[in-house]
């Protein structure tokens, strides 16, 4: 669709992302997703610290800088004094999945009204790559020289399926690797805030995405390294949908 | 009209009253009538009350509601306001107001659950790192408590800063007769970064990051320093009792205050001239109250509920070497008019050692 090529207007031309990096490419669907909805102007993103920070740049929506790992409580807080808004957390894995996950968690146990968007790139990407909670099984990262050692760090770890235990709207996993994934992905966060827009509660959408600086990879190469193995071992789809139970 | 409340009831009910909408807590005692009376009020008035998974998630609800430019306050005690220190820092930095109460429990770690004064440092000095301060008004009754919420929160909004209310266990927990204010409405809507979604405006951004706030490294310096002078030079609040012309003047703040201000009544009537500097902020400290000092004066004695003796270091600062200070730590005890008297008697009579 045409109309799907221009670039969003809340979105800057400003784009701080390293080349190849997925987050600039999320920023301008979530941008798509609220104007084709026209609630723009009463969005807001609610992001923490990590590379995922930069996203306020990108989409220029109201928003607050929660601490670290601690945006869904501060979205809580955000829904409750502001009834009318559209509310969204931005979220990299680090932030999500080490230090909040209680707050990740317990946002989708009260089953809160926003839309929460989750961005596994397998590292903590803005403090050199090291490794995370999402980091697969063996591979090097600067905290696991000679590749993640599971017997001691413990398995890959599924967010969106632990989410998908709460009692929530929505859960999918998406990735950016071809046209076809993106329009999924697309198409997921549509339902997310869609399903925000009609009172159904909290939706968790997680998005793989490359990391080429920190992977070490040519942009090219950390695409099809997702698709060939991000993909194999975080399976795409959806895990959850209140709707359908 | 006047009603016997308990401290943690009245000043919630204060803050509700002020036109606080949103709270967010998690039980410790001796704070836990807070996270109760919020829980049932905050609906009848339409406001918002979460019981929190933990002092982290809490504060930062309270962050994001602080951001939409509601009245908001948050609560806590002991190691749980050590939890709280990451989201008032935050909320420092990205100027937004807040009340946050800590309802002062005795001792490190766990502790005890028995009234103390031993959060000074970390209330006073700051628990969260960076260049800061917060407001801390530190009432010694139920009324004042109630009275300083309304200004807690005005000048809150004024330096767009948390302000902290630090009271002893004690007073959270007695009963005490108080005249509570009208309701009054609150706007979220009358600042101009209050967050509600952009609205056709230009983006707005809510942040902690310099980077964001004063890109121009020194207008990030002046910013703060021009604001923390201007709380010094205007917000210093203290009562003084029978200092004027004193040979002793005790220092104490909180349910100490109270207790020593009944020795000092007592001790006059059997002739020793001592008095009480109360400070009721201890950020900004009134040093303005230690300007003038009486001719006769010998000392001075920081009185506190802690092992070590916390807040003796301000009055050191405040008193500059002219005088003697001395240091009246008492754990968790507070002493009875009887001890008050002996310490004074052996301060006057040169065998306490000044620090």
């Amino acid at each position: 669709m045409a109309k799907d090529l221009l670039t969003p207007k809340l979105v800057s031309e400003l784009n701080r992302f390293c080349p190849g990096c997925g987050h600039g490419l999320i920023g301008k669907i979530i941008a798509q997703v609220l104007e084709e909805r026209g609630v723009e102007d009463r969005a807001i993103q609610v992001y923490a610290v990590g590379c995922s920070c930069l996203i306020s740049t990108v989409v220029q929506a109201d928003s607050i800088q929660a601490q670290h790992g601690r945006a869904p409580a501060v979205a809580s807080g955000v829904r409750r004094a502001r009834p009318d808004a559209v509310v969204y957390t931005y979220q990299g894995d680090g932030d999500a999945a080490a230090i909040g996950l209680s707050e990740s968690l317990y946002a989708a146990y009260r089953n809160e009204n926003y839309t929460a968007i989750f961005v596994n790139n397998g590292v903590f990407g803005m403090t050199g790559g090291q490794m995370a909670p999402t980091t697969l099984e063996g591979q090097k990262t600067a905290t696991s020289i000679y590749g993640r050692d599971t017997s001691v760090t413990g398995q890959p770890f599924k967010l969106a399926e632990l989410v998908a235990q709460m009692p929530v709207a929505y859960v999918e996993r998406c990735s950016l690797t071809d046209a076809k994934h993106i329009a999924q992905t697309k198409r997921a966060i549509g339902k997310a805030f869609d399903n925000q827009l009609a009172g159904k509660g909290y939706s968790f959408i997680e998005i793989l995405s490359p990391c080429p600086t920190n992977w070490k990879m040519e942009p090219v190469d950390a695409y099809k390294r997702l698709q060939d193995i991000v993909a194999g071992e975080y399976k795409l789809g959806v895990l959850k949908d209140s709707e359908e139970e | 009209m006047r009603r016997m409340m308990k401290g943690n009831d009245a000043v919630s009910e204060a803050a509700i009253r002020a036109g606080c909408r949103f709270f967010s807590g998690y039980p410790i005692t001796p704070q836990s009538e807070i996270v109760e009376y919020m829980s049932w009020r905050m609906d009848e008035v339409g406001g918002s009350f979460v019981q929190s998974e933990s002092e982290l998630s809490g504060i930062s609800m309270v962050y994001g509601a602080a951001a939409c430019g509601l009245r908001v306050m948050g609560s806590s005690s002991g190691p749980g306001f050590d939890l709280l220190q990451e989201g008032i820092g935050y909320i420092v930095s990205a100027e937004l107001p807040a009340l946050i109460v800590d309802v002062v429990r005795y001792g490190n770690g766990l502790g005890e659950i028995v009234p103390g004064q031993s959060d000074y440092w970390m209330v006073v000095k700051n628990g969260a790192h960076g260049d800061y301060h917060c407001p801390v008004y530190a009432p010694a009754s139920i009324q004042e408590a109630v009275d300083l919420v309304s200004v807690a929160y005005d000048k809150a909004e004024q330096y767009r800063n948390p302000v902290i209310m630090m009271y002893d266990g004690a007073i959270g927990q007695m009963m005490e007769p108080v005249v509570l204010p009208e309701m009054k409405e609150h706007d979220p809507d009358k600042f101009e970064w209050s967050m509600k979604g952009r609205g056709g405006e230009p983006q707005k951004q809510i942040t902690s990051a310099c980077y964001y706030r004063h890109r121009d490294p020194q207008v990030y310096v002046d910013n703060l320093r021009t604001k923390y002078r201007t709380i010094e030079e205007n917000e210093q609040r203290w009562e003084s009792y029978m200092a004027d012309d004193a040979d002793l003047i005790f220092v104490a703040y909180g349910i100490m205050s109270r207790s020593c201000r009944e020795a000092i009544t007592e001790a006059r009537k059997q002739g020793l001239k001592v008095g009480m500097i109360r400070p009721i902020t201890l950020y900004p400290y009134p040093v303005k109250a230690f300007e003038t000092l009486p001719e006769n004066l010998k000392g001075f004695v920081s009185v506190e509920m802690s092992a070590l003796g916390q807040m003796v270091e301000d009055v050191r600062l405040a008193v500059n070497g002219r005088k003697p200070v001395y240091n009246y730590a008492t754990g968790k005890m507070i002493p009875d008019t009887e001890e008050f008297i002996s310490y004074m008697k052996n301060v006057l009579e040169g065998k306490e050692e000044s620090v």
